[in-house]
């Protein structure tokens, strides 16, 4: 286990600089998502332009692995169709959990930084919350979403 | 460990440490350091080996057999019980009722003490501090009578608000549940001053004491507390099992929590008879091997001196907080004037989770997060905090590589 390759330069600069951190007004949809385990909490927001996500930010708290994959998404998926952003979310999950990820790198850009995640399972739960908020916005539920 | 740090004490943790099988290995290619301790200890090896014994030669069901090996395991099982009498001076093994932990000790007085005693308007007290284990068991019996959960405050350093729990303990009162320490801030509570008032009420009184048994003498007669509930995981015995200390006259009183084999004299359709105390409360088989490893566990500790273990875990408190403060951006939780032996903190610019999993690079566990006390995380308006807890088997050697992982982490992220 390398902490150098958790804690990515990328991953470092987007904990300490949050991307599109803040609050949509008006959103489109919003959804909370919250980490039992560690207390991560965040509220993203998206607005949308038909079936495309038009703007995406998000407020929050939590680790640098939370804020920093929460960031990276929403510069992410700016202008993706929801089968691209799920598209997306299937390559992040990839990346998060398999050692032999087949997800192809370039197809992921920046979101690659996260790939140390893999080695730290414990953490897994803190880069993919952000994702599982999103999908809860798209869905337009109301309900808080649960890692655990 | 240097000459030079032994010589802080005459604690001989070098021969303890070796009774610990489990601290000597290697956690991510560095000699562990174990500061989790709050959350479980570790074990001895006379309680590892002890289990074993039991399920090698004597085990059989309780008070069921009249063969040779129920005779040995119920001897085994109740010899036990009164080892743990003995631990906290209870006043006889009628008044320990063995529970599978602190969760269920303080369950088993909110459904069979409480329940039926509560009416729409009663009030029980707690404080700010507790573990989420001394809240929703409150939570739930008061959602179930229409009774009020009231909550003392606590002040900006950990401490309970005496003043604030004599404003509002009242004619309402039924009971008063509080922790004897804090597990997220380390506070001791000065339960003696809170006891006496609420007698002069005549309030029983339910001690947490899952924090504070397994670091320093508890006498529950010399207390005058009316319950105190304990885990065996925190004192060096096995998972599953604990106790719920109960004035007899109080248990008595209590219509059984469980129903099932073991708690009853007689069943007949028309009507059962319940069996004595404490088995009333022990329905269906209990953790035989986990009651016998508890006791194994009281008599190592007692072995060296809940007092001498109480003065060394004091000296490694101080050290760990001195050095601690000494850390930029770092904010210790709870500064108590009276603490157990665990320090809460947060870094500036580093969330919590992130220091966990940095300190568990260089092989030192702490537990991160909100250590089941959400509400005294917003109190302090943290997410969450890092937690090191330490017992007496840990060295000033391992409060040093601790503050070292601490600066690799701020150097890292912060």
């Amino acid at each position: 286990m390398d902490l150098k390759d958790l804690y990515r330069d990328v991953i470092v600069d987007h904990n300490r600089h949050p991307r599109n951190f803040g609050k949509l007004d008006p959103a489109d949809a919003h959804a909370d998502g919250f980490n039992p385990l560690c207390g991560d909490r965040l509220t993203l927001y998206v607005n949308l332009e038909g079936d495309r996500i038009r703007d995406a930010k998000f407020e929050g708290s939590g680790c640098a692995i939370s804020v920093a994959s929460a960031s990276l998404l929403t510069e992410a998926v700016k202008g993706k169709s929801r089968a691209e952003v799920q598209k997306l979310f299937d390559d992040v999950h990839t990346l998060l959990t398999q050692h032999d990820a087949s997800a192809d790198p370039t197809r992921l850009g920046k979101l690659a930084a996260l790939g140390g995640v893999r080695e730290f399972p414990a953490r897994v739960k803190c880069a993919s919350l952000c994702w599982h908020t999103l999908n809860a916005a798209l869905d337009r539920a109301s309900a808080p979403v649960s890692t655990e | 460990m240097s000459a030079a740090i032994d010589s802080r004490t005459d604690f001989d943790v070098a021969r303890i440490r070796r009774d610990f099988p489990i601290l000597d290995q290697q956690v991510n290619g560095k000699p562990l350091v174990y500061l989790d301790n709050a959350a479980s200890s570790q074990r001895p090896r006379s309680v590892i080996e002890a289990i074993d014994y039991y399920y090698e030669h004597d085990h059989a069901n309780v008070h069921r057999g009249v063969h040779t090996l129920s005779q040995r395991a119920t001897d085994a099982y109740e010899g036990a019980r009164e080892t743990i009498r003995g631990f906290i001076n209870a006043r006889s093994t009628r008044e320990i009722v063995y529970v599978r932990g602190t969760t269920e000790a303080i369950n088993l007085v909110a459904q069979s003490y409480a329940r039926p005693r509560l009416k729409p308007g009663d009030e029980i007290l707690i404080s700010a501090l507790e573990h989420h284990a001394n809240i929703v068991p409150w939570q739930l019996v008061c959602e179930q009578t229409g009774a009020q959960l009231k909550v003392i405050p606590i002040s900006q350093t950990g401490e309970v608000d005496f003043a604030a729990f004599e404003r509002l303990i009242g004619p309402r009162t039924r009971l008063l549940a509080l922790a004897h320490v804090s597990n997220a801030l380390g506070t001791v509570v000065p339960v003696a001053k809170f006891i006496a008032r609420a007698k002069q009420h005549k309030i029983p009184v339910l001690l947490d004491g899952a924090q504070a048994v397994p670091h320093s003498v508890v006498d529950v007669q010399a207390l005058d507390c009316d319950f105190y509930c304990f885990s065996a995981h925190k004192m060096l015995g096995p998972t599953g099992i604990g106790v719920l200390y109960g004035r007899e006259s109080l248990l008595e009183a209590m219509p059984p929590w469980q129903g099932g084999g073991d708690m009853i004299l007689s069943v007949t359709f028309e009507k059962t008879t319940y069996n004595q105390l404490p088995w009333k409360f022990e329905a269906g088989t209990p953790h035989i091997a986990g009651a016998i490893g508890m006791a194994v566990a009281v008599r190592y500790l007692q072995g060296i001196g809940m007092a001498r273990i109480a003065a060394y875990e004091h000296e490694l408190l101080d050290y760990a907080t001195a050095q601690l403060a000494g850390i930029s951006g770092l904010r210790i939780i709870g500064t108590a004037p009276h603490k157990a032996s665990v320090v809460s903190f947060t870094m500036a610019g580093i969330h919590p989770h992130d220091i966990g999993t940095i300190l568990d690079t260089e092989g030192v566990a702490v537990r991160t997060g909100h250590h089941c006390a959400m509400p005294v995380m917003d109190f302090f308006e943290v997410p969450a905090t890092a937690r090191a807890s330490l017992s007496f088997y840990n060295t000033f050697e391992e409060i040093d590589r601790l503050v070292a992982a601490l600066e690799h982490a701020r150097k890292l992220l912060a």
